[in-house]
This record gives structure tokens, C-alpha cells and sequence, in this order.
């Protein structure tokens, strides 16, 4: 059968939607560009939105992204209960246009943090998580000035119930602590995904994690667990 | 034709002309210049834009070599890096606009160096950004360091350019005078580089980018070429507020453009805005250009013409576009979301023109503004404490720390120290080809698609120029080059940014030509040609100056990033020492952070020497003998094993010749000497390389274990030396919130 | 028709961390400034609008601050008096 096709949309500000294209080709799918201006996703079978300032992140990080055509698509797609994974501005854009639950405000320590860090996979119900077990602990870079996650008290027990978190930031041994979370976030979540499982967003960079010859490869597992999930529902 | 100024009006003098200089215009127009000319000639000819100072030294700055495909002159210099690419690079000042408004200062300067790279059609790879800064004790200094990290953070990561590399020092003449220097690095097909010229009467100029308004009016003539005086809170209107993201459109709405053949020239609006894109395009394609001032997307209404040709409003760029193209080159812009407007066409007359309202506001031979300013051949002479400083030579003091005290105070000066805080604001992995990104010696960039790979480094160091800047300008060079050849790359090319004091001041011409003949001497010695670069005077205020402050931009090419050698240790190897140690703590951080002397000789530089080093590395790299390099100097090295150590989190037992003593031994910045780490079983094969190259070498120890180990001098935790390594800055940053 | 000049502050809601209202204050302490507390950083955005009545004019900057100037997940907003501008 032919290999999975995924598209990634490109904001104006759009930053890693290349990386993100290089990382699903180098993973086996076919890499799809969209334009933030279309009204459909040129029936891909997932779609990412990447990182990047969309729009300078003027006003708030995501805020007018979510106003794109492209995004009425987005959400139908997501509606259907197909793959949609938000990577950092992307995680931003889906909060802001309620695909996700809570908000990613200024890190604690006011500044932008790019560093390599640690997270623990929380839930291998998504479908970017499938093939990996709850407790994997991955290595991936995050770079980010407002990636501070919160919510209210019910928004974030309801995550935590449901199993909804689907990473935290963590210790290279899995442990969970204030030296490990790089930007403040509300119980050291670093991804989230939607009821169904279907969309995800987090603020670390897999994309940036998939080719050895520039760092660690953390990031793999995510796109073979979505092209898993994707041949599983064909 | 407009009012002209009347002779008795000072107003050229406020506008930084001298009285001859308005004499020369008078002659070249043969008339008294119109409002909007005086303006337009004040900026062309400010030292910022005409080089009026530096231009008889740089001409012996060695500019050819059998891979520039583009030197000097252009907006940025290019090499042939083989296989069909080439890569565009230049390093540039934004010191004083930084010194006013830090956040916006150096935001503005990243974006300013990227057009730069981005009028020559490359795709912009790398962004690195040497700083100078005064002691961090002072509030001030704090402030500006802080402002200056979140601007280029700011700017750079909304782009999506990573920000590589560079270097952060120290230095008190730096308090009231900070230094930015930003380089940017571009690839672009080799036979697709697009240059700044106005070719073909008829084409139609097409102003590109955001609106223009009243900001940055006389930003090269007053803020750039002049000393800052007190209460220059005054000078603010002259700063430009930076728009990322409007760049970030640019870059690739330019490019689509590129790629598509659709432009016959291209310039970025930076100094001097509209009046030097224009006049340098035409000057270089010996045309003219009629420019309707009418057409001009303005931000505010009401401006006035000199207003309008020298305002230096950010994010905007000049194309010179056939006619029939000009309908599919705006189609482009537009769905950029960016906007648009032909602003006036090429003539053949080789007039500059601006009308406005049906008026001629300014009419003057293009060349007059681009290529005749005024040179001058400043009067030059040593500074008079040179002799006395230079004879007080801090190798002779006797220590007043016992090793292991003084080891921890050159670790944690900030020269020295860790430069994290700093670095992790800055994105420097987007694009994903970021083999090695800031904190080792010299950056490495993947070229997509291949194995080869860029290095890139900046270096430069204040107290030697202070102390003989003709070492200054050469150890530059050299270092940036043992910089580069310690990741296993071949040194290429260099840009460079000059950064002195006022260059009417003697003693200032003569260190700045000192420091070009060393650096020129340098690099022949080293084959890296100058393709290019930026001098920045006027860094003093009241009776500060800063000391002579060369910063060279290295750029090498590594045939196979695979190769590349890292610069932190792995247990079980042997250590070496490449090169020779002598007894020479002139300058170095030692004497000052120990001693409090900035005084004596910099360390000797053997040029030959120097080259010998440069080979062996590469050639090591490429037989894959080693498994770390290091360069040694700041700090000798004491400092070059801690930080192999530290980077690996792997200690090290070292045996050091008894034939100097131990602190000199540890602290010396003698040159040409490299660290290395070497699998015992390679240890003879490395031996024999560098037998081959004459480079003389010292087996001093192994690596290995938890602590690090001085033999018979001291010993500690590698966790110990981390503390004082990581934690310096964020101390001393943090005091302002205690 | 008429034209308005309204003035939106957006502000997070309270009980969020602010961190640049924290690094405001806290360095108000070391420039020499004691016993101010409470610092918290919004943004003001200023919009002019043409409508029939200042009634019409304001509900449509309401329905722009609830939608895109502020995000009710993390902010609120209030609106100042308008001027009538023409």
C-alpha cells in the first residue's frame, strides 16, 4: 500500500514547518505542504501544525493563527477523530482554538529557553503514542518563551482523571521536579490531548528529534507510533 | 528645484558635515545643495556609511583568494564552497543604537545583518553575535546585557534563524561603550547570487516591506558616527523598534522572488535607508534612478523629503524588477502578506532624482554619494602609556593565590565562565541542521543534503589590542582559525568588524591600523581571505574608550560533519598538548582577574607556527585520530582541560613540565597550542602526524574518573569546578533581584 | 454613523502568575523604590469604530475583545469609555 500522507500547514511566521516536512519524510510518509489559506487539507491523512512565531505571535502566541481558513479544515478533520499534532506554536494555535484544553502563557522565568530536555510519556492512548509505554522517558529539545502551561483547578484534574496528559517534563531517570521543568507548567505537563486521543499538542520539538546526526532521536517514536496508528486504521 | 540652504546656515554642521565637506558638495553640484541633498550627502558620507577613516587602511586587508566569489563592497562578502554552493557572510556593528535602547538596539542589528545576507539571494543558516559588555557588578551593565540577550533572542527566534555561536566578554571601557557585533551566515546556489545593482534604464525600483516613518532619521550620522554623549536618552527617536515578523516574510517572500529569476537586483535598506540602497545600486551598475517620492507607503503623513530618503525604518528592502515582472514580483509580495510599491525606475544619466509633488527635491550624481565621499589619512601615534604598560610585565609578579585558589578565580571570571544563561535564549537548532551549537569552540552546520558541513566562530580579545593591537588583529584571526580547525575544519575566509574609538584621536588611527596590519598579515599567513565587513568608531564616551576591539568571523568547511572532532573529554584516552608553552601572562585573564593588570606583552604569534597547528588538526580530524580538541587560551590551559572535562562530565589525572612555574604553567595564553584527547592505541599514530607537521607536542596525562587532577599542583571535583563554571553568571545577574 | 475611539485593557485574570508583573516589581526594591506591591502587566489596545450608536460600537468590541484580543481561558478584559471621534 502507499505510505501515509501527512500534511503540515505553514502560518505566516511558521518556523519548523520545514523541519517538520524533513522529519515525516525521513519517517517513512509523504511530507505534504499546506498554506494557511486553504479551505482544505488536500486529503492528507494527519496534519501537523508546527512551531514558529505565526503571526510574530502578536497578541497572544496562537491567537490569530486559529483564525486562518486552513483551521475550519483542521478542526473538521479533528471532528472525524484523524490525527492532529500540535508542535509548540502549533500547541498553541489548538488552545487557542479550543482543540485542547487550558492556555501556554509566559515561561516562570520570563525568558525564552531553548535547551534539550527529558519528558515522560503519561499515556500511550493517542495516536502519537501507541507504540510507546507509559514511563519511556524521551529526549527532546524545547525552545519557547511561552510554554508555561495552565488551566484551572477542574480543567487540570480532569486531565490528570482521564489520562489526558500525555507528557511530562522530567529527570533523565523519570523523576518529576521543579529542576526539571523548564518553563513553570501546571503539574510539569508538557503535552495534552484531546477526549478522543486524536489531537495532541505539546511544547518540546520531536521533529527536531528524529535525525542522529544532529542530537538525540527522542522525537522517533512519535511519528512511528502515528504511522502505526494510521496503517492500523486503513 | 527646492529652497537651497544658504552658506551661513550651520545646519550641515548638525547634520555631521564638516565645513569642507559642504565645500566639496558645493563644488560637485556646482550650487548650494537643496535641504533633502545636504541630508542625502550627510548620511552617504557619514564614517558609518563612506569608510571615510578606515578606507586607505583596509585596502591592505588581503581580499583575493581562489574561492571569493564576492569580496568587499557588496552587502556581504560570498565563497565557492564547492558542489554548486556558496556561502554569504558578514559580521556587523550595532553598538551604539544598543547603548540607547538594548532590546531594540540589537534586535534591529540581527535583522539589519540578515538583509545583508539576504540581498545576495541566500537563505539565511546561522546567526552568531560577539558582545562586550562592563563589569557585571554594575546595575547598568546588567541592564544592557540582559536588554541585548532578549533582543537578539527576540529577533533572531521569530525568523527562525538559529543562533549558533559567538562570545560574551568583559571589560570596564565597555560600561558606558557596550559592543554588538552580529554575523550572519547565508547559502544560496553558487550562480544564483543576486547582486545589489540598479541594471537596465527602464527596470522599475520596488520598494518591499513595511512603511516607512520618521524613525532611525540620522541614525548613521548622528548615532553611529559620533561619540555618545551624556543624556543620550535625547538621541532615542533615532532607534528603529524591530519587526520580526515582517522579516521573517521578507526572507522568504525574497527568496520565492530569487528562486523564480524575477529580480535583476536586489539591496537591503539599512543605514542612510532609501538614499544609500538607491545610490550604491545605481553607482555600482554606473546608472541613475528617478525616485517618486509621492509613491512611498508611508507611516505618518506629512514627512518631509530628507525624511523620507535617509529614514532608516526596519524590515524593508529595494528590488529592481523588469517592467513585465512587476505585476507577478507584487502578486508574491502579497500573498506574503507583505507589501509593495514601485517607488521610481532606473535611468541611464547616472542621476540620483527624488521628486515630490511635482517638485525635484533632490537631483545629484549618483557615484557623487556612493563613491566620492571624502578619505581621510588621520594623523596617527601610540598611545603615550604603551611603553610603561607594555614593560609592566604581570609573568614576573609573584602570585598572591596558590593554584588552586587562583584556578577557581579564572574559572568563574565571567570572560571565562559558562556563557549558558546567556546561549539558552537563543533557538539554536531550528532549521535542524545544527550539528554543534554554542558552548564548544566553533559552531558546525550541516549543509542539507551532504555531509560536509560549515564551522563558524568569532573571536577577538580587548586586552590585547589594549596592549599591542597589531597582536590584537593577528591573534584574532589565528585564534578563530585554531577555533575552527579544532572541530576538524579547514579555515576559509573571514569577515570582520572593527570596533575603536574616536578616529580623530591619533592614538586611535594607530591602533586601528595596527590591528589591520596584523590581522592582513594573518590572514595571508593563514590563506583566509577578507571578504568583507564593518568598522564601528566612535565607541567612547566622555574619556572612556573602548580598547581596540577586533572581532574576526571565521568561516571553515568540514568535508564530513561526521569527522567532526568534539571538544569534551571521554574517559580512558590520553591527553596531549599541541604546541609550546611559554612564559607569557601579558594580557591574559590570569593577570587580570588575579592580579588586577591588564598590562605586559600579548602572547608572541608565530605565524608559521600557527598554520603548522591549523593543518595538523585537520588532518587528524580527517584520519579520525582524535576524540577531542580544544583550543587553549583564555585562562591557558587550566581553563581548555576544565571545560573538556566539564563537557564531558569526565575528569582527568595531568602531570604538567616542571620547566615554568605551576601558575604559569596552567595560565599562560601562549598561541598555537591545542588540547587533545586521543585513544591510547592512536596515541602513536598522532604522534607521528604531528612529527609530520612539526607541531611539537606533550603527552601530560589521561582522562578518566570524577576528579580533576593537577598532579603535585591540586585537585578537585569535576562537580566543584561545575559549580563555579555554571553558577558565575547567573550570581552575578541575579543580584539585581536580590 | 458615527466614530468611536474605544480603549481595551486586557489583563490576566487574577490569581495567574504573571512573571513580568513579578520581574517589574521585583526590581523596583534594588532602583530604590519601597513598599510597592501589586504590579501586574496587560496590554492596552486602542481601536476606533464606526457605528449608528455608541450602543452598536461597543458590542462590537466586545465581541472582538472576547474573540481575539484576550483569551477567556487566561485573561479578561475591560472596556473604557469611548470618545466620539467624528
Amino acid at each position: 500500500m502507499t505510505s501515509p500522507r501527512v500534511g503540515v500547514v505553514t502560518f505566516p511566521g511558521s518556523l519548523d514547518d520545514r523541519d517538520a516536512l524533513r522529519a515525516v519524510r525521513l519517517m517513512g510518509a509523504r511530507a505534504v505542504p499546506l498554506w494557511h489559506r486553504d479551505t482544505d487539507l488536500d486529503g492528507v491523512d494527519a496534519v501537523i501544525l508546527p512551531g514558529g512565531f505565526s503571526y510574530g505571535d502578536y497578541l497572544r502566541a496562537g491567537a490569530i493563527a486559529r483564525f486562518a481558513p486552513v483551521m475550519r479544515a483542521v478542526w473538521d478533520h479533528a471532528d472525524r477523530g484523524a490525527p492532529v499534532l500540535g508542535i509548540c506554536n502549533g500547541f498553541q494555535i489548538l488552545c487557542e482554538a479550543g482543540l485542547l484544553p487550558g492556555a501556554l502563557v509566559r515561561n516562570r522565568r520570563v525568558s525564552f529557553v531553548c535547551r534539550w530536555v527529558n519528558v515522560r510519556v503519561e499515556s500511550s492512548a493517542t495516536l502519537f503514542t501507541s507504540e510507546l509505554s507509559p514511563g519511556t522517558v524521551l529526549d527532546v529539545p524545547v525552545k519557547h518563551g511561552e510554554g508555561q502551561y495552565v488551566g484551572d483547578r477542574d480543567t487540570l484534574r480532569a486531565l490528570g482523571e482521564e489520562g489526558r496528559v500525555v507528557f511530562r517534563y522530567c529527570s533523565a531517570r523519570g523523576e518529576l521536579g521543579e529542576a526539571w521543568n523548564p518553563n513553570g507548567s501546571a503539574d510539569h505537563i508538557a503535552g495534552v490531548c484531546s477526549e478522543r486521543g486524536n489531537v495532541v499538542g505539546l511544547m518540546p520539538h520531536p521533529e527536531h528529534a528524529v535525525d542522529p546526526d544532529v542530537g538525540p532521536a527522542g522525537g522517533r517514536a512519535l511519528f512511528e507510533s502515528l504511522l502505526a496508528s494510521l496503517l492500523a486504521r486503513v | 528645484m527646492a529652497e537651497p540652504v544658504r552658506t551661513a546656515d550651520p545646519l550641515h554642521r548638525s547634520l555631521g558635515l564638516t565645513d569642507e565637506e559642504h565645500g566639496r558638495i558645493v563644488a560637485t553640484l556646482g550650487r548650494e545643495p537643496a535641504r533633502a541633498e545636504l541630508a542625502m550627502y550627510a548620511a552617504m558620507w557619514s564614517e558609518h556609511c563612506s569608510y571615510k577613516s578606515s578606507k586607505v587602511h583596509l585596502s591592505e586587508l588581503p581580499a583575493e583568494g581562489r574561492h571569493v566569489l564576492v569580496g568587499p563592497g557588496e552587502d556581504a562578502g560570498a565563497v565557492d564552497l564547492g558542489d554548486g554552493m556558496a556561502c554569504v557572510f558578514k559580521l556587523e556593528s550595532h553598538s551604539h543604537p544598543s547603548a540607547i535602547e538594548p532590546y531594540q538596539g540589537a534586535a534591529t542589528g540581527v535583522g539589519g545583518i540578515v538583509r545583508d545576507v539576504l540581498s545576495m539571494g541566500a537563505r539565511p543558516v546561522a546567526l552568531l553575535d560577539a558582545l562586550r559588555f562592563g563589569p557585571l557588578d554594575d546595575e547598568r551593565n546588567r541592564w544592557l546585557l540582559g536588554g541585548v540577550v532578549a533582543g537578539i533572542g527576540g529577533y533572531g527566534n521569530c525568523i527562525g534563524v538559529p543562533t549558533v555561536g559567538g562570545e560574551v566578554r568583559f571589560a570596564p571601557p565597555h560600561g558606558p561603550n557596550p559592543t554588538v557585533n552580529a554575523m550572519c551566515v547565508g547559502l544560496a546556489p553558487a550562480d544564483r547570487l543576486v547582486r545589489a545593482r540598479a541594471d537596465g534604464p527602464g527596470n522599475v525600483l520596488l520598494l518591499i516591506g513595511s512603511p516607512t516613518g520618521r524613525d532611525g532619521i540620522g541614525g548613521v550620522s548622528v548615532l553611529a558616527s559620533r561619540r555618545l554623549e551624556r543624556g543620550s536618552a535625547a538621541q532615542r527617536p533615532s532607534v528603529q523598534i524591530a519587526d520580526p515578523f515582517a522579516e521573517k516574510l521578507l526572507i522568504e517572500a525574497c527568496l520565492e522572488l530569487v528562486d523564480a529569476a524575477l529580480l535583476v537586483g536586489l539591496q537591503d535598506l539599512g543605514g542612510a535607508g532609501l538614499t544609500c540602497a538607491v545610490s550604491e545600486s545605481a553607482a555600482r551598475a554606473g546608472t541613475g534612478a528617478v525616485m517618486d517620492l509621492d509613491s512611498v507607503p508611508l507611516r505618518e503623513p506629512g514627512m518631509e523629503p530628507f525624511e523620507i530618503l535617509t529614514s532608516e525604518s526596519q524590515e524593508r528592502m529595494l528590488a529592481v524588477v523588469r517592467p513585465a515582472d512587476v505585476g507577478t514580483v507584487r502578486e508574491v509580495c502579497a500573498r506574503w502578506g507583505l507589501d509593495s510599491a514601485p517607488i521610481g525606475r532606473v535611468t541611464d544619466d547616472g542621476r540620483l532624482r527624488a521628486r515630490l509633488g511635482g517638485r525635484v527635491e533632490a537631483d545629484v550624481p549618483a557615484r557623487s554619494l556612493a563613491e566620492e565621499g571624502p578619505v581621510y589619512r588621520r594623523p596617527m601615534a601610540p598611545p603615550a602609556d604603551l611603553d610603561d604598560l607594555q614593560a609592566d610585565d604581570p609573568t614576573a609578579a609573584v602570585p598572591p593565590l596558590d593554584p588552586a585558589e587562583a584556578f577557581i578565580r579564572v574559572l568563574s571570571s565571567p570572560n571565562v565562565a559558562s556563557k549558558r544563561w546567556v546561549w539558552e535564549q537563543y533557538d539554536s537548532i531550528v532549521q535542524g541542521n545544527t550539528v554543534a551549537g554554542p558552548g564548544g569552540d566553533a559552531a558546525v552546520i550541516r549543509l542539507e543534503g551532504s555531509a560536509r558541513a560549515l564551522a563558524l566562530s568569532t573571536d577577538g580579545n580587548g586586552r590585547y589590542g589594549r596592549l599591542d593591537p597589531y597582536l590584537g588583529g593577528a591573534h584574532a584571526v589565528a585564534e578563530a582559525a585554531r577555533n575552527v580547525a579544532c572541530v576538524g575544519a579547514r579555515p576559509l575566509a573571514i569577515t570582520n568588524c572593527l570596533n575603536f574609538g574616536d578616529p580623530e584621536r591619533p592614538e586611535v588611527m594607530w591602533a586601528f591600523h595596527e590591528t589591520v596590519r596584523g590581522m592582513a598579515d594573518a590572514c595571508r599567513a593563514l590563506g583566509t581571505p577578507v571578504t568583507g565587513g564593518n568598522v564601528s568608531f566612535y565607541n567612547e564616551a566622555g574619556d572612556s574608550a573602548i580598547w581596540p576591539t577586533p572581532v574576526v568571523g571565521m568561516l571553515g568547511l568540514l568535508d564530513d560533519h561526521r569527522l567532526r572532532i568534539g571538544s569534551s573529554f571521554r574517559p580512558g584516552g590520553a591527553i596531549y598538548v599541541l604546541g609550546e608553552t611559554f612564559a607569557e601572562l601579558g594580557g591574559s585573564e590570569y593577570a587580570e582577574v588575579v592580579l588586577g593588570a591588564v598590562s605586559g606583552r600579548p602572547p608572541g604569534l608565530d605565524l608559521d607556527r600557527a598554520v603548522r597547528l591549523v593543518t595538523l588538526l585537520v588532518a587528524a580530524s580527517r584520519h579520525g585520530l582524535v576524540t577531542t580538541a580544544h583550543d587553549c587560551s583564555d585562562g591557558g590551559l587550566a581553563v581548555a582541560l576544565a571545560e573538556a572535562a566539564l563537557g564531558g562530565d569526565c575528569g582527568f589525572a595531568v602531570t604538567l613540565p616542571a620547566d615554568l612555574p605551576p601558575h604559569v604553567m596552567l595560565f599562560s595564553e601562549s598561541a598555537s597550542r591545542a588540547l587533545v584527547g586521543v585513544e591510547p592505541a592512536r596515541a602513536e599514530s598522532l604522534e607521528g602526524l604531528a612529527g609530520e607537521h612539526e607541531v611539537p607536542f606533550a603527552r601530560i596525562g589521561e582522562t578518566g574518573g570524577p576528579r580533576m587532577t593537577f598532579g603535585g599542583t591540586f585537585e578537585l571535583d569535576v562537580s566543584e569546578a561545575r559549580a563555579a563554571y555554571e553558577s558565575a553568571i547567573p550570581d552575578l545577574l541575579e543580584r539585581s533581584a536580590g | 454613523m458615527s466614530r468611536y475611539r474605544f480603549e481595551v485593557v486586557v489583563m490576566l485574570k487574577p490569581g495567574l502568575a504573571d512573571p513580568q508583573g513579578k520581574t517589574v516589581e521585583d526590581a523596583l526594591p534594588t532602583m530604590g523604590w519601597a513598599g510597592v506591591g501589586g504590579v501586574r502587566v496587560g496590554r492596552h489596545v486602542e481601536l476606533t469604530v464606526d457605528a449608528a450608536t455608541e450602543d452598536e460600537a461597543r458590542a462590537r468590541v466586545e465581541e472582538i475583545a472576547d474573540r481575539l484580543l484576550s483569551n477567556p481561558v487566561i485573561e479578561e478584559h475591560r472596556i473604557l469609555r469611548p470618545e466620539e471621534v467624528g
